[in-house]
């Protein structure tokens, strides 16, 4: 009614609510320029606490109470030294080994799971679909502890194959494989099948190729997630040379109270390469989050 | 005659298409049952237990809750783990308001969007480090540009203070998580039908009114949604603590997963693990309530639109 009413009325054309032609065009320039202003402060927000990082990673030891935004010289002895002698090499190469192994394996086991729970119907199927999905309701400091004890019973406490074995496979990455396959047209199968292929040929030669994108989505998540991941390496690594990056670095706070520059390049050390593939594959990262959190 | 033995072939290669259907399924099932749902069980249990590991091992039934309702340092934790919803409210609003900022602005810019973006695949551990830096009390660049600007003449200690480290923390947490926040309440804006837009600038709705009276009603299902995970999050806050605080000064920064960490793994907490893990249990039921509150929240609001 009101909305009949009001463009009955007007005479005008519709939006401009009335003001002038040039008026509006101004404004909106204003508008425009106040957004732009506000969107670079916030990024400054962001990105500054980074790039001071990177500065006083660059930085002599010397001059903690220097503040100058450019650092007057340039050492990479930072880190160097916080690659060798503090051991962020080893540490870095544990964390690709874990990465890469815990990407591998979610990669295997959330499309294989995924493939009966998508297209075969079985008794119990919405059932198990919903125990993987209660997964996520469960804090994983609850079960942390005997976690722990279980890791210890079975011999892989202390090793690599501990930090990465009890993340093999998600929830998350069931379920945004799930989705995936439901968008591949049936036919596709049925003529395999016609072909007399089975099950695991149509899954791996089909199936598993098709849903390139699904899984390079879920392969930065993993990534991105084991890369950081603090908690559960840091109570099951106990020698220094097993550390992931997070832990080792977390560990280096105490020695290097006082050294911050040391402290800053072991941090750039650790963050670069997610910011680099979070750049690189920024779409794939960003779709898959509002798809994994709005629908899940 | 024909039926019987069709039937039947059919329900071998049935029985087959299920056996399959499992086999599928067992590598996931068994990964979730031996480190996921056979731990849980393990958990209830152990929090039955007073447990040092190399130690002791007796049954005492609930005793550890009675011990964390008299432990002041959980107190402490729980109260400060509660204390941190404070940054749901203000996660909402502010990655709310980025998200309306930079939305009408973002078909074509991906910049804005990656560096709103870093501090969210940026390990905790590391920006921890860098805010730790930047908050120090004398050589911290924070201190140094309020003193630049006349606006204090000491340096305030951020992370060292009573009252104030559990809110710098906080900062740290809200400021890594906006633009996680952000892309979500983004996704919302764009599943708002244009037409509802035009039906209210038609109307003569300004550019507030609309976001108010529009945007935001058609949001709600993201605001919850975002509601439940900032809370869920902000209830298990640990990394945040380990790395800037350590619960200090004097625990007035421990949360609950801190406390937990100290007191059954950290050697010089004790490393109770029955004690810790009933921890975990409480943790878990503060967890699921709020879950349900965020979940009954967001129904109910439905239930009205409609």
């Amino acid at each position: 009614m009101r909305a009949i009413a009001s463009a009955g009325a007007g005479r005008q054309p519709l939006y401009s609510k009335g003001k002038p032609p040039w008026r509006t065009g101004a404004l909106a320039i204003v508008g425009l320029l106040l957004r732009y202003v506000a969107m670079c402060a916030i990024a400054v927000l962001m990105i500054g606490p980074f790039y001071w990082l990177l500065v006083l990673s660059f930085r002599g030891g010397g001059n903690i109470y220097s503040f100058r935004l450019i650092p007057e010289q340039i050492t990479f002895h930072n880190f160097i030294y916080a690659w060798t002698a503090a051991g962020l090499g080893i540490s870095f190469l544990n964390s690709v080994i874990v990465g890469v192994a815990s990407v591998g394996l979610n990669l295997l086991l959330a499309s294989l799971a995924a493939y009966p729970l998508a297209r075969l119907t079985f008794p119990g199927r919405t059932l198990i679909f919903y125990i993987i999905l209660s997964t996520l309701m469960i804090p994983f400091q609850l079960y942390m502890i005997p976690l722990l004890l279980l890791c210890i019973r079975i011999g892989i406490s202390n090793t690599l194959v501990g930090v990465y074995l009890p993340f093999s496979v998600g929830a998350f990455g069931v379920y945004l494989i799930k989705q995936y396959y439901h968008t591949i047209p049936k036919d596709l199968e049925e003529a395999a099948r016609v072909d007399g292929a089975g099950e695991f040929t149509i899954w791996w030669r089909i199936m598993f190729p098709l849903t390139k994108p699904a899984l390079a989505t879920l392969a930065i998540f993993v990534f991105v997630f084991s890369w950081s991941n603090f908690l559960w390496p840091l109570i099951i690594l106990n020698d220094q040379g097993k550390f992931t990056l997070p832990v080792a670095i977390a560990k280096l706070i105490g020695v290097f109270v006082d050294k911050t520059h040391y402290l800053a390049a072991g941090s750039v050390i650790t963050i670069v390469p997610v910011i680099v593939l979070f750049l690189f594959l920024q779409r794939l990262f960003i779709g898959g989050l509002t798809l994994g959190a709005v629908k899940g | 005659m024909r039926r019987p033995s069709s039937g039947r072939r059919f329900s071998v290669s049935r029985l087959k298409q299920i056996g399959l259907a499992y086999c599928f399924l067992v590598p996931t099932l068994a990964v979730m049952g031996l480190f996921i749902f056979f731990p849980v069980v393990q958990a209830f249990r152990l929090s039955l237990y007073d447990y040092v590991p190399l130690m002791r091992k007796d049954y005492v039934g609930l005793e550890n809750f009675y011990r964390l309702f008299h432990d002041p340092i959980f107190w402490t934790s729980l109260t400060n783990s509660i204390k941190y919803l404070v940054v749901v409210p203000i996660i909402i609003v502010l990655s709310l308001g980025l998200a309306m900022l930079v939305e009408p602005q973002l078909r074509r810019m991906n910049f804005f969007r990656a560096c709103y973006f870093i501090p969210v695949v940026t390990s905790m551990v590391v920006v921890g480090i860098t805010w730790k830096i930047i908050f120090h009390e004398d050589y911290g660049l924070f201190n140094h540009i309020l003193m630049k600007m006349g606006l204090i003449d000491n340096g305030i200690p951020w992370l060292n203070s009573m009252g104030l480290a559990l809110y710098t923390v906080m900062s740290v947490t809200i400021w890594k998580g906006l633009g996680y926040y952000m892309v979500i309440f983004i996704a919302g804006l764009r599943s708002i039908p244009p037409q509802l837009i035009e039906a209210a600038m038609i109307d003569g709705a300004k550019k507030w009114q609309q976001a108010l009276y529009v945007k935001i009603p058609m949001l709600w299902p993201y605001i919850s949604l975002v509601a439940i995970i900032s809370s869920i999050s902000a209830l298990q806050v640990f990394e945040e603590i380990f790395v800037m605080t350590m619960g200090k000064p004097l625990w007035s920064s421990s949360t609950l997963v801190f406390h937990l960490y100290r007191v059954g793994i950290d050697q010089e907490g004790g490393q109770n693990m029955g004690y810790a893990t009933a921890m975990g249990v409480v943790l878990f039921m503060l967890l699921l309530t709020f879950t349900a509150i965020g979940i009954r929240l967001m129904q109910r609001r439905e239930y009205r639109a409609s």
